[in-house]
C-alpha cells in the first residue's frame, strides 16, 4: 500500500544523504522524495512516498524517527490531508491540435507555460490522480517530456 | 584566553574524564597530537587503526565508559571503518575522531583525503564533519552524549586540520539541545501492567535476555526478576554474564550453537519475554518456527528493534533496567513445576558435551579449564569461529561485562586488541583472548601494543589450522569440500611472540593444558599460548541456517 510520510528535518548539510541512504541500505523503496525549507529556515520538510505494506511501514517510520537529525515524523496515510504533486509536460503540439490541447488543459485547470513551433509545455498540479488523467488524455498527442516534483501533503487542520 | 581547536579538543577530553584516546598519528592531525604531548590524556599507540577501534571498544565494553580514538584523515579513517561497524552492530559508545584535511581542501581529492562522512554514514549511530570551530564544543559534547545515551553507538567527528589549527575564545560548551534525539528511559506503565499479567498468567514462559541487560546495566535487576516470578532465562551471546549461568533458572545460550534445553524451551514456551535483544537470524532461526506458541513480551530502548523480525504482542519501549524495576513489584511467584520438571529433563538429556578422548587437547577442554584456572572470574574476549562458540559455550559466565565478542559484525581480529583495552580499563582483572589461529593474525601487529604497555593480557589459540567455522560449514555442507579454509603455513606462535617481545607456549598435549596456563597467569606479561588442537573438531550442537532451532545437529544423545 502506498503512504505518504511527512518528516521534519533539521536543515543540515548530510541529513537528507542520511535518509536516502537509509532507504536504500534497508531496501525500502521509495516513489518518491520532496524536500523543501519551511515556515521556520533552520528546519526543512521531507514528503516521502513510500510503498510496503505495515511492518514495512512502521520500520520505515521508526527508522526515520531514529536519524538524530529528524525532528518529527508522520505518516498522513488514513488522515485528512492536502497533497499536491507539480508537473511540466512538453507535448507535441501541431498548429491545429493546439486548440483540443488547451480544452484538455483546460478542463484540468492546467496553464500553458511556453509554447514553440511544435510543442507547448503544460504546467499542472494537482493531486497524483488528477495529473495522470490529465497526462492520459494527452498521450495521443506525442508526449515529449515529463518533469514532476514528486508529492508534498499537509494535514487539515490544527493539530 | 584564545584557545586552538586541537587544544579545545584536548581540554574537553580531560574534562569529561577520558583516561586513553587510542589510535595513531598522521599528517592531518599533527595539530592534535602536539596538543596531546602535554595533556594529562594517555595515549596509547596502536600498530594499526582497526586495532585501536578495537582496543577502544574492548576498553568500553569492560568499563562501561565512553571509548575514544584518534586517527588520521585518508588511510587513517579507512582502517578505522572496521572498528567503527563492530560497534555499530553491538551498540558500543564509541566515539571516534578522524582527521580530515583542510576545509578548502575538502571533495579535491586531496592528499589522504577520504570522504569520511559519506564513508561511516550507515556504520554510526550519528557523525559530524566541523566546518567552523565554533560548532567544536557543542559537537563534542552532543557526541559524547549521543554515543552513551539511549542505544548506545558510535559517533565520528571529522575534523579538518585548519580547524583544529585555528583560534577562537572563550568557547564554551553548550547546552545540549537537540530535539530530534530524546531517548526514552521509562517504559509505558499500561504495557508494563499487560506484561506483569501475562507474566503472572504464563505457563511455560521464558526470558530471553540479550546485551541490552550489560548495556543499561540491569543484571541485579534481572536477577531478582527472574527469581521473583521463577522464570527461566536463556540469554543471548551478547548477553552473557548477565545472568549468572550457575543459577538453577538460567538456560544458558540460546540460538545457533545454543543449548538444546534453551532452544526447547524457548520452541514450547508460551511467553516469551525479550530483554535488551533483537530477534537476530542467528537466534531464531527459521523465524515461522521461533517460538510458535509463544506470545511475545519485548522490552528494549531502540523502538525500531520491536516488531522488525517478528511481530511482538506486549512492546514495552524503555530503558531495561527502570522498566525491570517497575515490572518486579507488579509480577507473583507462580511454581509452573510441571514447566520447569520439563527443562530440568531436557538438562539431564542434553547437555552440552564432547567427547574428550585422545591425546590432543580438545578446544572445549581448554576452554574449561581457562574458566576453572580463573575461577570463572577473569574477562574473556574472543575471535569470531568456532573459538568464539566454544569460549561462549563452556566458560561458565557469572558476571556482565566478562564476555566481550564481536556478535553482530562478527569481526575476526577483535578479540586481542579489544582484550588490550578491557585490560587497560580494568588492570586489576586477567583478561584472556579465545582466539583462533586465522582471526589472531588479523591483528597479531597488536602484541608490540601489548608489550609496549606491559599489558599482561593473554591469547590462548585454538589452533586447529583452518578458517574452521567456514571449514565445519563446508564439511557439514559442502560435501567436505575445503575451498579455502586450510591454513597451511601459519606461522609458529610462540617464535612470534618472542619476536614482539611477548612470552609464548606451546601446547599439544591434554595434560600441559592447566600447568601452561597456570604458568602463563602467573606472568605479569602478554603471554601467547598456542594450543594445538585437532583439525577438524565441530561446534555442536547446530542449527543449520535458516533452520528451526529445535532441529539442532551433532552431539544431541
Ligand atoms: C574479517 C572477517 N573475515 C572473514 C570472516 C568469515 N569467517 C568467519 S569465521 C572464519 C574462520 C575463523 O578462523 P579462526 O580464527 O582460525 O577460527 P576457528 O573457527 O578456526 O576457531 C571466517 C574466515 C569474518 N568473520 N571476519
Ligand atoms: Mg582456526
Amino acid at each position: 500500500m502506498k503512504h505518504l510520510i511527512s518528516a521534519t528535518v533539521e536543515n543540515k548539510v548530510g541529513v537528507l544523504a542520511r535518509i536516502v541512504g537509509l532507504f536504500s541500505g534497508r531496501g525500502f523503496n521509495i516513489d518518491s522524495l520532496c524536500v523543501g525549507e519551511t515556515e521556520n529556515p533552520s528546519l526543512s520538510r521531507l514528503t516521502i512516498v513510500v510503498n510496503g505494506d505495515d511492518a514495512i511501514l512502521e520500520q520505515v517510520r521508526k527508522q526515520l524517527g531514529k536519524v538524530i537529525d529528524v525532528i518529527k515524523v508522520t505518516d498522513m496515510t488514513g488522515q485528512p490531508y492536502v497533497e499536491r504533486d507539480l508537473m511540466l509536460v512538453k507535448i507535441n503540439a501541431p498548429p491545429g491540435k493546439r486548440g483540443e490541447i488547451l480544452e484538455i488543459v483546460d478542463i484540468f485547470r492546467g496553464k500553458i507555460v511556453d509554447a514553440g513551433l511544435k510543442d507547448v509545455i503544460v504546467e499542472l498540479s494537482g493531486t497524483e490522480d488528477k495529473l495522470e488523467a490529465m497526462l492520459k488524455l494527452l498521450q495521443p498527442y506525442g508526449i515529449k517530456e515529463v518533469a514532476r516534483t514528486g508529492q508534498i501533503a499537509m494535514l487539515r487542520g490544527t493539530k | 584566553m584564545a584557545k586552538t581547536g586541537s587544544q579545545i579538543l584536548v581540554d574537553f577530553l580531560v574534562n569529561k574524564g577520558v583516561e586513553y584516546v587510542f589510535g595513531i598519528p598522521g599528517g592531518a592531525v599533527l595539530p592534535l597530537f602536539d596538543a596531546l604531548y602535554d595533556s594529562p590524556i594517555k595515549f596509547i599507540l596502536n600498530r594499526h587503526e582497526q586495532g585501536a577501534g578495537h582496543a577502544a571498544d574492548g576498553y568500553s565494553r569492560a568499563t562501561g565508559k565512553v571509548g575514544v580514538c584518534l586517527v588520521t584523515s585518508g588511510p587513517g579513517a579507512t582502517n578505522l571503518t572496521t572498528a567503527v561497524a563492530t560497534a555499530f552492530m553491538d551498540s558500543v559508545p564509541l566515539v571516534a575522531i578522524t582527521g580530515q584535511v583542510k576545509r578548502p581542501l575538502i571533495g579535491n581529492d586531496a592528499f589522504q583525503e577520504a570522504d569520511v562522512m559519506g564513508i561511516t554514514r550507515s556504520i554510526t549511530k550519528h557523525s559530524y564533519l566541523v566546518k567552523d570551530l565554533k560548532d567544536l564544543p557543542r559537537v563534542l559534547n552532543e557526541a559524547f552524549y549521543i554515543a552513551s545515551t539511549g542505544r548506545c553507538g558510535p559517533v565520528v567527528i571529522d575534523l579538518p586540520v585548519d580547524v583544529t589549527m585555528e583560534c577562537c575564545d572563550g568557547l564554551l560548551p553548550e547546552e545540549i539541545n537537540l530535539p530530534g534525539y530524546k531517548p526514552c528511559y521509562q517504559g509505558n506503565p499500561r504495557q508494563i501492567k499487560l506484561a506483569a499479567e501475562a507474566i503472572d498468567k504464563a505457563q511455560r514462559p521464558v526470558v530471553y535476555a540479550g546485551g541490552g541487560i550489560i548495556l543499561s546495566g540491569c543484571h541485579r535487576e534481572l536477577l531478582e526478576f527472574a527469581e521473583k516470578a521463577r522464570l527461566p532465562v536463556t540469554t543471548t551471546l551478547m548477553g552473557l554474564g548477565g545472568f549468572p549461568e550457575t543459577h538453577e533458572l538460567s538456560l544458558g545460550m540460546l540460538g545457533m550453537h545454543g543449548t538444546p534445553y534453551a532452544n526447547y524451551a524457548v520452541t514450547e514456551s508460551d511467553l516469551l519475554i525479550a530483554i535488551g535483544a533483537r530477534f537476530d537470524d542467528r537466534v531464531t532461526g527459521k523465524l515461522e518456527e521461533f517460538a510458535p506458541h509463544a506470545k511475545i513480551i519485548h522490552i528494549d530502548i531502540d523502538p525500531t528493534s520491536i516488531s522488525k523480525n517478528i511481530q511482538v504482542d506486549i512492546p514495552v519501549v524503555g530503558d531495561a533496567r527502570s522498566i525491570l524495576q517497575e515490572l518486579i513489584p507488579q509480577v507473583h511467584y507462580v511454581e509452573r513445576k510441571e514447566w520447569f520438571e520439563k527443562i530440568l529433563e531436557w538438562k539431564r538429556k542434553y547437555p552440552l558435551s564432547y567427547d574428550n578422548s585422545g591425546e590432543a587437547p580438545k578446544p572445549q577442554y581448554i576452554v574449561e579449564q581457562i574458566c576453572e584456572a580463573t575461577r570463572g572470574e577473569a574477562i574473556i574476549t574472543t575471535e569470531v569461529g568456532q573459538n568464539q562458540m566454544w569460549a561462549a559455550q563452556f566458560y561458565t559466565y557469572t558476571k556482565p561485562r566478562t564476555f566481550i565478542s564481536s556478535g553482530g559484525l562478527g569481526t575476526m581480529g577483535y578479540g586481542f586488541p579489544a582484550a588490550l583495552g578491557a585490560q587497560l580499563g580494568c588492570p586489576d582483572k586477567t583478561v584472556i583472548d579465545i582466539a583462533g589461529d586465522g582471526s589472531f593474525q588479523m591483528n597479531i601487529q597488536e602484541l608490540a601494543t601489548a608489550v609496549h604497555y606491559k599489558l599482561p593480557v593473554k591469547v590462548a589459540i585454538l589452533n586447529n589450522g583452518y578458517l574452521g567455522m567456514v571449514r565445519q560449514w563446508q564439511e557439514l555442507f559442502y560435501k567436505k569440500r575445503y575451498s579455502q579454509t586450510k591454513l597451511d603455513d601459519n606461522p609458529d606462535f610462540v617464535k612470534v611472540a618472542e619476536a614482539y617481545g611477548a612470552r609464548g607456549f606451546l601446547v599439544e598435549r591434554k595434560q600441559d593444558v592447566r600447568p601452561t596456563l597456570e604458568k602463563a597467569l602467573s606472568i605479569k606479561e602478554p603471554v601467547v599460548i598456542d594450543f594445538r588442537i585437532a583439525g577438524e573438531e565441530n561446534v555442536f550442537p547446530m542449527v543449520p541456517a535458516g533452520q528451526a532451532i529445535y532441529k539442532m545437529i551433532g552431539s544431541l544423545a
